[in-house]
């Protein structure tokens, strides 16, 4: 038998009933999972860190810088899986100097660099530009360069000045919140739109994203925040655990209301692909939704956030907790992204078959490299950190 | 009163004038000399897709020679089904049938990777046969003629 045929024969026995024959192979493997979660991770760090500035929550101030460089470290990052998943991405950058404004990748490309260099460069530069400045002074030799590099030059630090540091920061948060949310909400956008597939076809999609984006990002920033402390040996603050809590306990709510109503409606319209996905997330989906994303992800972090809102004794309790709580909305929002993109392309538009994916470990798109685009916006935070050490910031009078 | 400009303004414009020219510089060299000739794409494109290797020949190519199979498959169910769909694809075979012989499928298996029953499939859309129970040990091309299934082999 010719090679192609054999490739055909072999995928056929892993899938079942009747599928189309491009539905064989799913297009959109790990990295796509990955892609979105990254996104959602800088969105909602950066919604984080814009409560403390526009709502003035001043109980959140440690974790203000925390965020923004989280958000930074990731976003720097959430672009290469995407890169990485193309067949040539060399090429990749032909989608921003033709843009076709029918495209929503490409114009996604210009929101990504409007967040990148209008929102969160230009925040933390004006954030830092005062520190800067004393740090050039005080270094010597070739950090004393990167850092008058950075400043771009801008040495004056009278009051007058850092204070227009400030106000113009100020404003940048604000343009930088609707930024933000279409920044996520275009990531759920490109699955909502997608009017073939029932499974994603949803107005609600941008927002169902954009909140969980909130809480995974949320629940980040309290990990790195926490972990920050540990390494710095420095004692963790409660209050601002208890704070950050509050606000993952309230998005959470909403998150998981949304979701909720998304499932309610398809369940109560009960529609022609109503059989399938009935199918899909009773086996398929099992595991990835009804207990990773439904019960470890969101069911347990909501009763255990509900019970800390009462719960004030045994602070290493309360800590760990939260640690936990962490790691377990983590895990639901990547099985939720997981659940949206490759649950979609499991079953067929004939409604009466499913194919089957198996994730590969090397190559370009297999788990090694998902792994590493993780991994290495943790490493770029490591080296922000270090850079902008926010503990070390000239304190400013308020 | 002078109006006060804050350093960093005069500054921070530079260094976006300086990004956004070397935006466009850097465009004007990476866009390909063909684009946007036809349309909103790289007319060099047309040419490279002629470039691939053709494998599949069409079905009138390959009745040029086998006349009589065109005849009969004319007359049954099986009209519609173009002779790539079974013996794969067949480039090679017109342009040197001497040497490259095509693929002549004859297993239960590959005819039941259509008529195998299927509980997802209209009975009346396409004829289904129960692998398990229909003259076991038999090929189907024993008694039919793939080419013209209802005219049964003796």
């Amino acid at each position: 038998m010719e090679p192609h045929y054999q490739h055909l024969y072999d995928i056929l026995a892993h899938s079942q009933g009747y599928i189309f024959p491009n539905e064989i192979d799913l297009q959109w493997g790990i990295l796509i999972v990955v892609y979105p979660f990254i996104t959602g991770l800088v969105a909602g760090a950066f919604i984080l860190a814009s409560l403390e500035r526009v709502f003035k929550v001043k109980i959140l101030k440690p974790t203000y810088q925390i965020a923004l460089l989280t958000a930074l470290s990731f976003l720097l990052v959430a672009t290469m899986p995407l890169i990485s998943h193309l067949s040539q991405p060399q090429r990749a950058y032909e989608i921003m100097i033709t843009p076709h404004s029918s495209s929503a990748m490409a114009i996604f490309g210009f929101v990504y660099l409007w967040y990148l260099m209008v929102v969160l460069l230009l925040e933390i530069w004006f954030d830092y530009r005062h520190s800067m400045v004393v740090w050039a002074n005080e270094k010597s030799g070739i950090m004393r360069w990167v850092y008058k590099i950075l400043t771009l030059g801008v040495n004056d630090i009278s009051p007058r000045t850092v204070k227009w540091d400030r106000k113009l920061g100020y404003i940048i948060t604000v343009v930088g919140i609707p930024s933000a949310f279409i920044l996520h909400g275009y990531v759920g956008f490109i699955f909502g739109s997608i009017k073939a597939n029932p499974w994603w076809s949803t107005p609600l999609m941008p927002i169902i994203f954009l909140f969980s984006a909130m809480v995974s990002g949320i629940s980040l920033v309290l990990l790195v925040y926490m972990i920050i402390s540990y390494f710095r040996k420095q004692i963790i603050d409660l209050n601002v655990l208890d704070s950050i809590g509050k606000y993952l306990f309230f998005v959470l709510i909403l998150d998981f209301t949304l979701e909720g109503l998304d499932q309610i409606q398809r369940i109560y319209e009960a529609g022609e692909s109503f059989e399938i996905l009935k199918l899909l997330v009773s086996s398929k989906l099992y595991l990835t939704l009804f207990v990773s994303q439904g019960l470890i992800g969101t069911i347990i972090p909501l009763v255990t956030l509900a019970f800390l809102q009462f719960y004030k004794h045994q602070i290493k309790v309360r800590k760990t907790m939260y640690f936990i709580i962490g790691i377990l909305v983590l895990i639901g929002v990547y099985s939720m992204r997981w659940n949206v993109v490759i649950g979609g392309q499991l079953f067929s538009k004939s409604f009466a078959g499913f194919t089957s994916f198996k994730v590969g470990l090397i190559g370009l798109d297999g788990t090694l490299m998902a792994i590493f685009w993780l991994i290495l916006p943790i490493g770029i935070l490591a080296f922000l950190l270090w850079l902008l050490p926010p503990w070390k910031m000239v304190k400013e009078e308020d | 009163m002078k109006f006060y400009v804050p350093p960093q303004i005069p500054r921070l414009a530079l260094a976006f004038g300086l990004f956004i020219t070397l935006f466009l510089v850097l465009r004007h060299f990476l866009v390909p000399d063909t684009f946007g000739k036809y349309g909103h794409y790289r007319a060099a494109s047309l040419i490279d897709n002629t470039l691939p290797e053709i494998h599949y020949a069409g079905q009138q190519a390959c009745f040029v020679c086998h006349q009589d199979i065109e005849d009969k498959k004319a007359q049954d169910v099986h009209s519609d089904i173009h002779c790539e769909t079974c013996h794969g694809p067949g480039e090679k075979h017109v342009v040197n049938s001497k040497v490259e012989k095509i693929l002549k499928p004859t297993g239960r298996e590959f005819c039941g990777s259509c008529h195998a029953l299927n509980a997802a499939k209209l009975k009346s859309a396409i004829f289904q046969i129960d692998l398990y129970k229909h003259n076991i040990g038999k090929n189907c091309i024993e008694c039919h003629n793939p080419h013209q299934p209802w005219e049964m082999k003796k």
